[in-house]
């Protein structure tokens, strides 16, 4: 046979015309490409920006408010009820911007687009990458601009106070949007895509500590929190930013922040890990 | 000593029990336009999708460039350009940043990414709406684009997928004088489908397929020569009368048509002063047609050329324009 005496790539069939990139730094910025591509699409469409931030707001001044009322009396930790709210709302924003920002690949799919990267010369970890990269970033510059809201509720964001939360935030988005994408590479229609995210996403929520002291639930739904891979995220960053409340626990053991971010790093590669493989056959 | 463009060896797809393409083999030379025309549904787009290395193979080799489409999906990547069907632009971002988007994925190095994209740019006449976002293009826009992006990195086989469906006489113009112009300087091997029959007919060889597997595969000229008759049709004052003497004096098999009665003999101007002493009917016009790549790819399939498209109204009146054009 011929191929058996001569090299894998013959120079003849490499292109004339163009200079070609290496590998590794046209991988490098393609996930840069797919990236910035997202970005430029959320600055086209500011709504979602808007729509984005307004919910997490209307939770936190009007549910907050009235449920402050409610419960004022009873304080956990020294906080009041809205600034025990504040933090779950941040984290909030950020977990369903991040999981729905996977929503641009089931769009892809629908008009296309999705083609033209899969036929591409760059491997799907640089796709998947690029679009965890755009995903968290939208979602991680809605909880900045939400931390603008934390004064009105008496929450005190110092500097180390903030960087810690953001480095949490982003690390909770990155979780997310792996997440996300592993749906999204699943779902061949617009439709099911959002029962399924609507479906996920409320009980990731309600069972995550974001809206109220997971304390509050019976044992057997205390056991479904700490199986929640939000609980760790929210947790570190409701401990970030209320130093006095209290942690969460799992039996008798109080985890540490550091247990926080390792679970929730390794929930996130875990599922980017996954949304590779399942994003290879998504056509 | 060169690969060949192309080389698909007993090349299967099955879903479920059901195959796409049934034993495939052929091969396309570097440097050779190749049509790969059949009816819809009869395995054109399953086996460009497997060149393409986004469909998986059941059964058989297939090479590109050189490529296994197996074992060495990106090398294969690399070498590829492809011009689909359907749009597979982003809506949200200008015509510009589609153009770059793909180059980078491409590995065209960012100082040549502009100087590459303006004559392309040029040449589908978007120079001035390049700035702005593709959702506000039209349908013909669209598709100029994306012919220019499949260029854009100038590959060494390139896929066209109908390329030019529903373009404008100008604009298909422009775009195969490019095409031409880089099959002669990069000697680019052009994989082609279309349901335009002046398309066809530009390419060095046409394979069609039906119901998954090849029926014929050779030069235009061979195809039609093939065929080995041409077309008559005759208009007459009683078609049904003309058709029934034709029948049964000839012992021809006629076909009743808007245009009047038409079948086929081997020599058409020959038969026609035979045809007028035998008819004693008023004859009111004769058309004697040489077969053309329609009748080939009738005779084959069953289909017309253009009726396997998807028949919208006004594809086939930029059809019935553009026929009037060959290459000089």
């Amino acid at each position: 046979m011929a191929d058996a005496v001569l090299p894998a790539r013959m120079p003849a069939t490499a292109p004339l015309g163009v200079r070609r990139e290496g590998r590794l730094i046209r991988n490098v910025r393609a996930v840069w490409m797919v990236w910035i591509r997202d970005l430029i699409r959320l600055k086209r469409t500011p709504t979602r920006i808007v729509t984005g931030i307004a919910q997490p707001l209307l939770f936190l001044f009007v549910l907050g408010a009235g449920l402050e009322h409610l419960i004022g009396s009873q304080r956990a930790g020294g906080v009041n009820y809205q600034q025990y709210l504040f933090p779950g709302i941040l984290a909030m924003s950020v977990l369903t911007s991040a999981l729905f920002s996977s929503i641009a690949i089931v769009w892809d799919r629908e008009f296309g687009f999705m083609r033209e990267m899969l036929v591409a010369p760059v491997s799907r970890s640089s796709l998947v990458l690029g679009k965890a990269l755009g995903g968290g970033s939208v979602a991680v510059v809605q909880g900045i601009i939400l931390v603008i809201a934390a004064p009105l509720v008496g929450v005190d964001v110092t500097v180390g106070s903030f960087f810690a939360m953001l480095g949490f935030l982003l690390l909770l988005a990155f979780a997310l949007v792996g997440f996300g994408i592993v749906i999204a590479s699943r779902m061949q229609r617009m439709e099911s895509f959002q029962m399924v995210m609507a479906l996920v996403l409320q009980p990731m929520i309600f069972l995550s500590g974001a809206i109220f002291p997971l304390v509050a639930l019976p044992q057997w739904l205390g056991v479904v929190t700490r199986l929640n891979p939000a609980t760790y995220g929210i947790d570190a960053i409701r401990r970030v930013l209320l130093p006095h409340i209290a942690p969460l626990t799992i039996l008798s053991w109080t985890v540490p922040l550091w247990a926080d971010a390792l679970i929730t790093f390794a929930f996130g590669a875990l599922m980017l890990a996954l949304a590779v493989r399942l994003f290879a056959t998504a056509e | 000593m060169r690969s060949a463009g192309v080389e698909v060896e007993g090349l299967v797809k099955r879903f479920g029990s059901f195959a796409a393409v049934d034993d495939v083999s052929f091969a396309v030379e570097p440097g050779e336009l190749f049509g790969f025309l059949g009816p819809n549904g009869a395995g054109k787009t399953t086996t460009i999708s497997i060149l393409c290395t986004l469909v998986e193979l059941t059964e058989g080799t297939a090479r590109v460039a050189g490529f296994d489409v197996v074992h060495d999906r990106s090398a294969v990547r690399e070498s590829i350009g492809l011009v689909f069907q359907e749009v597979t632009l982003d809506d949200y971002l200008t015509g510009a940043e589609n153009l770059r988007f793909h180059a980078v994925l491409y590995g065209v190095p960012p100082s040549e990414v502009k100087d590459r994209c303006r004559p392309l740019l040029d040449m589908v006449g978007l120079t001035e709406r390049a700035d702005q976002q593709v959702r506000f293009y039209s349908g013909g826009m669209k598709r100029r684009l994306e012919i220019a992006r499949g260029l854009l990195h100038e590959p060494r086989v390139l896929f066209l997928d109908e390329p030019t469906i529903g373009l404008d006489p100008q604009t298909r113009k422009h775009i195969w004088d490019y095409v031409d112009t880089l099959r002669a300087r990069e000697d680019t091997t052009m994989f082609l489908t279309t349901h335009y029959m002046d398309e066809a007919e530009r390419c060095d060889r046409i394979a069609i397929i039906d119901h998954g597997q090849i029926v014929a595969i050779d030069t235009p000229d061979a195809l039609k020569a093939s065929i080995g008759s041409d077309t008559v049709t005759v208009a007459t004052s009683d078609d049904a009368a003309a058709a029934q003497a034709l029948a049964k004096g000839f012992d021809l098999a006629v076909e009743t048509t808007e245009d009047g009665v038409r079948f086929r003999v081997p020599d058409g101007e020959g038969f026609v002063p035979q045809m007028f002493e035998h008819l004693a009917l008023g004859v009111r016009s004769v058309n004697v047609r040489r077969p053309s790549l329609d009748d080939v790819f009738m005779e084959y399939t069953g289909h017309d050329l253009r009726d396997a498209d998807a028949g919208i109204a006004d594809q086939f009146k930029n059809n019935a324009m553009v026929r009037g054009f060959r290459r000089s």
